[in-house]
């Protein structure tokens, strides 16, 4: 069962010739077929073109031996629908796109492809971006691997369950407030949301474009810094991107955190914390503390007002970018006997209910007489927010917490409260806001229950080496990555 | 803070949303919860802090101002959801 194992594992056997691209793919297009039907992870997927990519792959191996510099060669890697993956389609789970095919490809998906990766199918998600289950997808709701009458978390909850039901061997996400990290946490694998500008933008469909960030969903730490060193770099198209060098993410997993200082930020202790996430994440201190790690308590005063930050920012960021879907150059139209007409009744008829919600309180938040109350002191709260994790990252050298204040929930259980599931982002938004890097790790499963728990560890900008370092040290010591859903 | 008092209609024909009556007060309920919980901001003291649009600000990115290959005609109309004649076809927008 070659879609069972990590990047790292199959990449050294391909090497060897041990395997071939074309069946590592197709124990995805199997596994595809097997399960898809019930976990609903894929919007959909070409599996011929997936295979001429795989034979590509081969030939290319065949020609010229394994080549160190393209570490993705003939690795299925599959993508949220959220980035343009030129001449597949591009619907952001929204209907509002119609029969949208990409002109394009984003340079994620360049530099994957650099790299040897086969790019395949469409993963489901909330309609663009916006939610925490994937309940808002207007084409169904996703399954959590785990248990299927669960969601798998959001926005990236395609992302996460493929990874988890061994769909595909690694996959792309975004994460705007936790929409990589929190799916992964539920999910029971791992994510990863790099520090703001570390990766290009370009090609991914705008939602909040201060907080948006690309990152790698994986079946363990080493494949998430193999995928963020072939992601990551300078991007002349995305003026956000940032210069700064690339490290060989992988090489910095040494194992080795001795002396390393772990801040427990001591307002993370919630009411609505589950006891059994927070035993798990006691357990995974105590797990740091053995492997030589100085555990020690931080203040991050601001942390109470992170959700109402968020959603003022965020939505107001959204109305903006999302004013580009009118119905007059891409996408569904709706006629109307004049341009205002066509819009609002394009859009009305395009959007669901939560992008219709986020839309119109960003617009309102951004109007006239509202701005400053709202907006504008919201942009300084988020300057306190930050300043929190800046003065702790003097302190300490990264911050764990749990992902998430509980396990998957049911289907169905938040979907008519907005502000619940709001809520419920409360650990990974703060990240977002202060533009730092976070990773969540598996960390343990309910009892009963059997659902994974997620290690959140968040980092300075920049901070990605020393993030996965602990994140692989943690890894490397339990062997919570390694359990397998019972999906058959 | 001001009061968490949203006029639907308005700020949805501002957002060019056409809204169905039920949808229209289904929002109303959640919107005002929602704006009453971000309510919670006006108990900070923000008094001299600077706002952050962005968190990692970088300024006066450019690039030289040289000719370069972009999307292809064709391509910028292959999702159009009607056009003619290499041009968008869009409601008449002058009398």
């Amino acid at each position: 069962m070659l879609n069972q194992h990590t990047i790292s594992d199959l990449t050294r056997r391909l090497a060897q010739r041990e395997i071939s691209a074309r069946e590592i793919t197709q124990s995805c297009l199997d596994r595809i077929q097997q399960v898809d039907g019930r976990v609903r992870a894929y919007l959909s997927h070409d599996p011929a073109d997936a295979l001429a990519q795989a034979d590509a792959a081969d030939q290319t191996i065949a020609r010229e031996g394994w080549n160190e510099a393209r570490p993705l060669m003939g690795i299925p890697v599959a993508i949220k629908d959220v980035l343009a993956v030129r001449n597949h389609p591009l619907n952001c789970a929204s209907k509002i796109l119609g029969n949208y095919i990409s002109p394009y490809d984003a340079t994620a998906i360049e530099k994957l492809r650099a790299a040897g990766a086969i790019i395949h199918g469409r993963l489901n998600m909330d309609e663009f971006a916006m939610g925490s289950s994937t309940e808002n997808s207007a084409f169904g709701t996703t399954r959590n691997p785990w248990d299927l009458a669960r969601i798998p978390g959001g926005s990236s909850g395609g992302s996460a369950a493929a990874v988890a039901a061994d769909e595909c061997i690694a996959s792309i996400g975004t994460d705007t407030g936790g929409s990589i990290r929190q799916p992964a946490a539920l999910c029971g694998c791992v994510g990863l949301k790099p520090t703001y500008g570390r990766i290009s933008r370009f090609g991914l469909v705008a939602f909040a474009s201060s907080l948006d960030q690309i990152g790698p969903i994986t079946k363990d730490v080493r494949d998430a810094a193999l995928m963020l060193k072939v992601l990551s770099g300078k991007d002349s198209r995305d003026s956000t991107s940032l210069p700064d060098p690339v490290p060989d993410y992988p090489a910095t997993l040494s194992g080795n955190i001795k002396g390393l200082k772990v801040g427990l930020p001591r307002e993370y202790l919630v009411p609505g914390l589950d006891s059994e996430v927070k035993k798990s994440v006691d357990a995974a201190v105590q797990k740091l503390v053995g492997l030589g790690a100085d555990v020690c308590e931080v203040s991050l005063p601001h942390t109470d007002y992170a959700v109402a930050t968020y959603y003022i920012i965020a939505t107001a960021e959204a109305s903006a970018n999302l004013a580009r879907f009118d119905g007059i150059r891409y996408g569904m139209r709706v006629d109307g006997n004049d341009p205002a007409e066509l819009y609002s009744r394009t859009r009305g008829a395009g959007f669901g209910p939560e992008v219709k919600r986020r839309i119109i309180l960003g617009t309102y938040v951004l109007s006239s007489g509202y701005y400053d109350a709202y907006y504008l002191r919201a942009q300084k709260v988020r300057t306190l927010i930050r300043n929190d994790f800046l003065n702790a990252f003097e302190k300490v050298d990264v911050l764990v917490t749990p992902t998430t204040p509980t396990a998957a929930f049911k289907v169905g259980e938040k979907a008519e409260n907005p502000l619940q599931m709001y809520l419920s982002d409360i650990f990974t938004i703060s990240c977002n806001l202060a533009g730092i890097c976070g990773i969540s790790v598996p960390c343990g499963f309910t009892s009963p229950g059997n659902l994974p728990i997620g290690l959140q560890i968040l980092g300075p900008p920049m901070g990605e080496s020393t993030l996965l370092r602990v994140a692989h040290a943690y890894e490397q010591s339990t062997d919570w990555h390694k359990a397998k859903p019972p999906l058959q | 803070m001001v009061s968490a008092n949203i006029d639907v209609a308005y700020v949805a024909q501002l957002a060019r949303i056409h809204l169905q009556p039920d949808e229209k007060q289904k929002l109303e309920s959640q919107l005002a919860q929602i704006l009453e919980y971000v309510e919670k901001l006006g108990a900070l003291d923000v008094s001299g802090m600077e706002p952050t649009a962005h968190a990692v600000p970088l300024v006066n990115i450019a690039r030289p101002d040289d000719l370069q290959p972009s999307l292809a005609h064709e391509d910028a109309l292959r999702n159009a959801p009607r056009q003619a004649g290499g041009l968008f076809i869009v409601p008449k927008i002058v009398e």
